[in-house]
């Protein structure tokens, strides 16, 4: 790996998914406030693959749930393409997330009352343009357990099958709050192959939190996080493929 | 030092506050309802006692024509007799205002010096007539008041056929006149029935009494039965008109308040286990819940090294502080709606002092039921705590199986979305859960709808005594029995369209050792003005060859028709009849038996005679007819169906009976507690389910779906089950009201058990609603994050 630091932002990237300017997150007032993100700019370009690296507490999940519309900041903005996620309503970020955003989470969160095709089903029944449900679970290569439910997966299958349900609506950003933090190593890779596949065969954008540093070799991007602010960006030339990383 | 396991507990119920205040609200209102009619009945019958007692209420009451005073002397000297009090007592009929009835009135005497040894009065104000003073009366307290009589006012009363006018002194209570009720009615009036004391001297003079009297009133000694000094007097008195001799329980206002209080701890045993029940139910299903979603935590109570026991303690103590809190709640608001609900009684039942007495074993039987529930459920659940392993408990835990479950939604997969899959998959995997849910909401609905059906019976009862059966206007009651020709005499008022006579003869009834003290009513043999009807509302015609009993009365003496049963006259030769039981009657006021009037005479070996009549009237003449009636010296009273109605409706409204109204407030809010628990519980159990749905982008009233799909799902379950168990419960509850004076009727009544539907639904909408507004409050990642 030889990162190469460049700060601040080029603007040699064509065109931005994301684009952030002093985004600050205040949780709670006066002396108990928690300052989560301290004035944040950032940009991140359409089909990179970028991993946001930091200790707990860093800032980093609250930047993601900003991002993905599952949260406000307290000041700032932000713009996702040509709209300002800063400016819309309740309905308008549900519409957001329904058609632009994937999310994977530690715990999958799978329903468990629908088995993995069905689950896969739920994004497709609302999504614009989806794939189909089976396509899906190909693209993760679940494709023989399509009728198996939650509680008679593994966890790596489970978390696939998220990420099945995830990627189904064709989402133009992919969201991941430590995915392969309940996994061990060879699920883990597994899982990450999966999002590296998605990333390039769809070109969808793949952000990634973690707190597991070997998961930047794979990224395109790597932003680190220290008390609520952007230590550092940096830019990956020699990206690993997931079979490859140290774990 | 507060271990941090306790810290722990109260910062949970912090947290669980709204749900634990709605179980403790359920339990609370559970044990209210036990302490509040335990302790009424205690009350009611406490302050009976001391008052009967204080005011040395007579156990015997021997009324006679008229005899020597020395016959009450020989009274005194028959076995088991402790105390005798002869007195004067005599009808009389007080004049009102021009256009009103006279009111029928008993006149009793007071010894010529110092009070009586039986039967005292109690003086709420004023003075007792100076001895020697044949113009003074004290008069019933409750008359008076229902009449706006001041102490000095004069009232003119015809005596013995001559009228005359007396001072009132003062007013007084008497526990012989608790209920006071004009002969032949059944349902009490103050305003209608008055009693007033006077001298023995002075009401001596007016009845002729002078060295005789017309009852006498015997105290036994304790252990003696009464039946032996009744039949011991009977046959001292019988060479002087004795109508015979009767226990203090036949007296009728004890009677009434006997009743009463019958009813009263009949509801006590049945109601409030009911609402315990309900509430016991409840928690379990709450706890049960609690204890799940707390599963990780047990597991890292278990990583340190709690024991199982100690960690089943600490969630144990969780329950049994709502479960106790909620019975402390209960009882103090038991005691407080029992004793505020005890002066409304006092008021009602004229008492002057209240013993309100607080039955202690109702605070054992409510803290016990409260805390024994809890502890059962929780300890139900509570064994899983000893099955898990720490690692087990802190793992991500493993999702709930579907695979095996009836997939009853899998079989209608083309014609259903994935939400609707879920909502149908949950209820088949967890059928026994969502059971559970049901059947908590069915006892709300069956609580609601059994209560609603009383009320209606309540109404039926009214309906039924007073449009159905009786179509009359006035009914009109002679001194004494009449000839017929006394009904032509009514016919020719003018204003008086029909006229129908009856005849009532005092009787006791009995088959074998079931008894019944009431009468015989004559009638002709097919009633227009006050029908007789069966269960069908047909008409029952009077036959010639024997009774027709009210279904009241063939229970209370267990026959049916085909069946002969004993009446013993209790006037004139005092014949003792066998009779016949040719048929039964529905009526829902008293318990008459009825006869045809020709044959009645008959058996009584008498000439026909009518003992009073129903009337229909022109209503613009009523005045007039009163008029008329107040000069007709053999008419003892009349009373307007109205009145009679009105008075029933306040006995109803402002009685024991008043008890239904906090029975429907507490079942509206358990029922809406419940329909709340369940809604709150599946909003607990699927929180991260629906977050995660929001985060996929379905929308608020989407995902709300889910989770109001599953309420909806349970609610339409719980309706029929709800319903069925209404109609049960009715059974229950009516027997409880249900008196010597009126019946409630267990009907099915489709509008009460709409009402209660549309209660539930209503619950289950404004429930919907705000955990829908809780669902859109939550904070999604926070809900994502967490494990269950």
């Amino acid at each position: 790996m030889n990162p190469r630091e460049i700060l601040p932002e080029t603007g040699s990237i064509p065109r931005p998914a994301f684009a952030a300017k002093g985004l600050t997150k205040v949780y709670g007032e006066g002396s108990a406030a928690v300052h989560a993100l301290r004035g944040v700019d950032l940009t991140i370009p359409e089909g990179e693959f970028v991993v946001l690296l930091g200790p707990s507490g860093s800032g980093k999940s609250t930047l993601l749930n900003i991002l993905g519309g599952l949260d406000r900041p307290s000041a700032g903005s932000v713009s996702f393409e040509d709209s300002s996620l800063t400016d819309m309503d309740d309905a308008e970020l549900t519409r957001y997330r329904r058609d632009h955003v994937g999310f994977v989470f530690q715990f999958y969160n799978l329903m468990p009352s629908l088995n993995a095709r069905e689950n896969v089903e739920l994004v497709t029944e609302i999504a614009r343009d989806p794939m189909d449900a089976s396509e899906a679970l190909a693209l993760v290569g679940l494709d023989q357990r399509e009728t198996h439910f939650p509680s008679e997966m593994s966890g790596g299958e489970q978390q696939r099958v998220a990420i099945a349900r995830a990627v189904a609506k064709r989402p133009t950003v992919l969201f991941c709050d430590e995915p392969t933090g309940a996994l061990d190593s060879t699920t883990g890779r597994a899982v990450l192959k999966v999002l590296t596949d998605v990333n390039e065969r769809l070109g969808t954008t793949v952000i990634i939190v973690t707190h597991a540093a070997s998961t930047a070799q794979l990224a395109d991007r790597v932003i680190h996080f220290a008390d609520g602010t952007i230590r550092d960006v940096v830019l990956n030339d020699t990206k690993l493929t997931a079979e490859d990383i140290e774990w | 030092m507060v271990s941090p396991l306790d810290r722990k507990l109260f910062r949970d119920l912090a947290r669980i506050k709204g749900q634990a205040a709605a179980i403790g609200v359920v339990i609370a209102l559970g044990v209210m309802m036990l302490v509040m009619m335990t302790g009424l009945v205690n009350t009611l019958d406490e302050t009976r006692r001391a008052y009967y007692d204080r005011y040395r209420l007579a156990d015997v009451f021997a009324p006679v024509t008229r005899a020597p005073e020395r016959m009450a002397d020989r009274i005194a000297a028959l076995p088991g007799v402790a105390a005798v009090q002869s007195r004067v007592a005599g009808a009389a009929l007080i004049d009102m205002a021009k256009g009103e009835l006279p009111v029928r009135a008993q006149a009793l005497s007071l010894p010529d010096i110092g009070l009586p040894r039986l039967n005292d009065i109690f003086l709420t104000s004023g003075r007792l007539p100076e001895p020697g003073r044949s113009d003074e009366i004290v008069l019933l307290e409750g008359f008076a008041k229902a009449r706006g009589l001041k102490s000095g006012d004069k009232i003119t009363a015809t005596m013995n056929g001559a009228k005359r006018q007396f001072r009132i002194t003062g007013f007084a209570q008497s526990p012989e006149f608790l209920y006071s009720t004009a002969p032949g009615e059944i349902v009490p009036d103050d305003a209608r029935f008055a009693v007033f004391w006077m001298r023995r001297a002075a009401l001596g003079a007016a009845y002729d009494m002078e060295g005789a009297f017309s009852e006498v009133l015997v105290a036994l000694t304790r252990g003696t039965n009464p039946q032996s000094v009744i039949s011991a007097a009977d046959l001292l008195l019988a060479p002087y008109g004795a109508a015979g001799a009767y226990d203090l329980k036949d007296l009728f206002s004890n009677r009434f308040i006997s009743e009463e209080i019958r009813g009263l701890r009949v509801s006590t045993a049945s109601i409030p286990p009911i609402f315990l029940g309900v509430a016991a139910f409840l928690l379990y299903i709450v706890i049960s819940r609690m204890v799940r979603a707390e599963r990780e935590q047990i597991g890292l109570l278990k990583a340190f090294g709690y024991t199982s026991w100690e960690v089943s303690f600490h969630y144990l103590k969780l329950v049994l502080v709502i479960a106790v809190l909620g019975a402390i709640v209960g009882s103090i608001a038991g005691v407080a709606a029992g004793s505020s609900l005890a002066v409304v009684y006092q008021l009602y039942y004229k008492f002057p002092f209240l013993v309100f007495t607080i039955d202690p074993r109702s605070f054992v039987i409510g803290f016990g039921t409260s805390i024994l529930t809890a502890s059962v459920g929780s300890l139900f659940v509570l064994r899983g705590v000893f099955k898990l392993t720490p690692a087990v408990a802190m793992r991500p835990p493993t999702p709930p199986d579907y695979s095996r479950a009836f997939d009853l939604a899998g079989a209608m997969k083309r014609w259903l979305d994935q939400p609707a899959r879920m909502v149908l998959r949950r209820i088949s995997r967890y059928p026994g859960r969502m059971l559970g849910a049901s059947v908590g909401i069915a006892c709300g609905l069956g609580l609601s709808a059994a209560t609603l059906t009383m009320m209606a019976g309540f109404d039926t009862t009214i309906d039924l005594s007073f449009t159905v059966l009786d179509r009359s206007d006035m009914t009109v009651v002679f001194t004494d029995k009449q000839p017929p020709k006394a009904l032509l005499e009514l016919g020719r008022m003018p204003g008086v369209l029909h006229v129908e006579p009856i005849r009532v003869a005092s009787a006791v009834l009995r088959n074998g050792t079931y008894s019944y003290r009431g009468s015989i009513e004559g009638r002709p043999e097919l009633p227009v003005l006050n029908r007789v009807i069966d269960t069908d509302f047909r008409q029952v015609p009077m036959r010639r060859e024997g009774l027709i009993l009210s279904q009241t009365l063939a229970d209370i003496l267990h026959v049916t028709p085909g069946d002969w049963i004993e009446a013993e006259i209790r006037e004139g030769r005092r014949p003792v009849l066998r009779l016949p039981v040719i048929g039964t009657a529905q009526t829902l006021t008293g318990a008459p038996a009825y006869m045809e009037l020709g044959a009645l005479s008959r058996a009584l070996q008498e000439p026909e005679q009518v003992s009073g009549a129903y009337l229909t009237i022109d209503a613009n003449r009523t005045e007039q007819i009163f008029e008329r009636i107040k000069g007709m010296p053999r008419i003892a009273g009349a009373t307007l169906k109205e009145d009679a109605r009105n008075a029933l409706v306040e006995i109803m409204n402002t009685g024991p009976a008043s008890v239904r109204f906090v029975m429907l407030a507490v079942a509206a809010v358990i029922t809406f507690g419940i329909v709340y628990n369940a809604a709150r519980i599946a909003l607990a159990e699927r929180m991260r389910d629906l977050a995660s749905l929001r985060v996929m982008g379905f929308t608020s009233g989407e995902t709300s779906f889910v989770l109001l799909g599953e309420l909806g799902a349970v609610t339409l379950v719980a309706l029929p089950l709800g319903s069925a168990l209404g109609y049960g419960l009715t059974y229950l509850m009516v027997k409880g009201f249900s008196t010597d004076i009126y019946q409630i009727p267990a009907v099915f009544s489709p509008s009460s058990h709409g009402t209660a539907v549309l209660a539930v639904l209503v619950s289950a909408a404004i429930s919907g609603w705000l955990v829908k507004r809780d669902l859109d409050r939550a904070d999604l990642v926070e809900a994502l994050k967490t494990r269950e």
